[in-house]
């Protein structure tokens, strides 16, 4: 479980996260929403340890992470998975090098057992015959699979996706939204979701937080929506077009 | 002020890079593959500029000592002293500079605009350390081994271009390369080489490393690699040769 507490950040005179607080629960995909420029990703920055808040608590299972020095936070880190928007795939490196890369730097398996790992990881995202194929050889889709492949390759406890949606078509995104979800719930992973996608939303979402202007304006779970009564949650739906 | 800004962040970001790696196997690796896109990649401009570069400086000592006083072995002695101490070195350097140093800040800088970075970091991984130590490594053995080979292909050049122009013949010129040959001079030539090349890599790697934004910042990083390498070069020219040829 994460939880962060009363999180502030500010960039020079931009107050852009303002008090936040919100936990999110394992096995279950835990969404944060709201608009372009809200602060969704410099509150998910600030939980993956990209960027330091200037006050506030983000605790990984008790553990906070804010305090930790720079090896207890790298230990940190290695239980932590993520999907990036872009994917972040290494250019330089194949498919196989890209998914085997964590097993190779922090595990001290045999290269028999990590090619082992690698294919079953790429099988669980449903893709084969690529393995020797570079990231700019393969789809957009293939690309977060393998994203995804990467994340999971070290059994993370948490597994944070940056708009895991971009750039996909529709199908290709309810595929990846699926398989995140699964993933989810078969190694009762804390997944937490960043986008604006309303569809991936209603199709996984479990618990929801919505980030405007750098407050957090309401927390539930999607049947909750309806009846949250929060007018900026609420135009921000219909504006989603869902 | 701003120099001084940089300079630090420079400091501190060599301090992170000179830091224990993650897997000493997998640093192995990547410096056998910078080694071989630096120093394989490189070896036909090198070849190419320090060939001409010795023959050309030949032809322009031949022009300018055109007087029965002076005797034509000296010809070959002036090429093989300004080559050894000042063209092989420097020129490759410069050189270098301009390929391997945009090289090496365009790939940092890419991976830092594609969050690869950031992925780097997110899975517990120096990142710093793991995308510039392998380089500057590499860099440091490579680049002075280039400098040797446009050393002595710059001498050869040298050779060939007197003969081919009639200014001196080919047993001539190699007396002049034996006369008063002094050990030391290729000592300063490689103390020059090591410097330049550590100069050159990291200065990228620093520049590549601090790259923000998207295309057009990758682009200007790389300008920025290659004007101060080549800045830094023409300094530590400078300030080597003050300490090492007149002690």
């Amino acid at each position: 479980m994460i939880e962060v507490k009363n999180i502030n950040k500010t960039f020079g005179e931009k107050h852009v996260l303002k008090n936040i607080s919100a936990s999110f629960e394992n096995g279950k995909c835990n969404f944060i929403i709201g608009a372009s420029g809200g602060g969704k990703s410099v509150l998910m920055k600030c939980m993956v340890g990209l960027l330091t808040p200037e006050t506030g608590e983000i605790t990984f299972d008790k553990r906070d992470f804010v305090s930790m020095d720079y090896y207890q936070k790298k230990d940190v880190r290695k239980e932590i998975g993520m999907l990036f928007q872009g994917t972040a795939l290494f250019d330089s490196l194949n498919v196989e090098d890209n998914v085997a890369f964590p097993l190779r730097m922090f595990t001290n398996w045999s290269e028999e057992e990590i090619i082992e790992r690698v294919n079953f990881c790429l099988s669980r995202v449903n893709l084969s015959n690529v393995n020797k194929l570079f990231p700019s050889n393969i789809s957009g889709g293939q690309k977060k699979r393998v994203g995804i492949a990467r994340a999971i390759a070290l059994q993370p406890k948490y597994l944070f996706c940056d708009e895991p949606n971009s750039g996909l078509d529709p199908l290709t995104s309810r595929v990846i939204d699926y398989l995140i979800k699964e993933i989810t719930e078969e190694y009762d992973i804390c997944t937490i979701i960043n986008t604006h996608d309303m569809k991936s939303l209603f199709e996984i979402g479990d618990n929801i937080a919505f980030i405007y202007q750098g407050q957090k304006w309401w927390e539930g779970n999607k049947e909750g929506i309806r009846d949250s009564g929060n007018e900026e949650f609420l135009s921000f739906m219909i504006a989603s077009e869902f | 002020m701003r120099f001084f800004q940089h300079f630090g962040g420079y400091l501190l970001f060599l301090s992170t890079v000179f830091s224990k790696p993650e897997k000493w196997k997998i640093l192995w690796k990547q410096i056998i593959i910078e080694a071989n896109n630096i120093g394989v990649g490189s070896f036909n401009i090198i070849s190419l500029i320090s060939g001409f570069t010795g023959a050309v400086s030949t032809i322009q000592i031949g022009y300018q000592l055109v007087s029965g006083l002076v005797p034509e072995y000296l010809i070959g002695r002036i090429v093989r002293d300004s080559n050894i101490l000042e063209f092989s070195p420097t020129i490759t350097c410069l050189v270098l500079a301009g390929k391997v140093g945009s090289n090496i800040s365009s790939e940092i800088g890419t991976m830092k605009v594609t969050e690869q970075v950031d992925a780097l970091e997110i899975m517990g991984v120096n990142s710093s350390s793991y995308v510039a130590l392998a380089k500057i490594i590499a860099g440091f053995f490579t680049i002075p081994a280039l400098v040797v080979y446009a050393m002595m292909l710059s001498l050869v050049g040298g050779a060939i271009s007197g003969h081919l122009s009639g200014i001196i013949s080919v047993e001539y010129f190699v007396k002049g390369l034996r006369s008063d040959f002094e050990a030391y001079s290729v000592i300063f030539c490689m103390v020059k080489a090591f410097t330049f090349a550590f100069l050159i890599t990291s200065v990228s790697s620093y520049q590549g490393y601090r790259t923000e934004g998207g295309a057009l910042e990758v682009g200007e990083s790389s300008t920025k690699a290659v004007v101060y390498s080549c800045m830094a070069i023409i300094f530590f020219d400078y300030i080597i040769s003050q300490l090492m040829l007149f002690r």
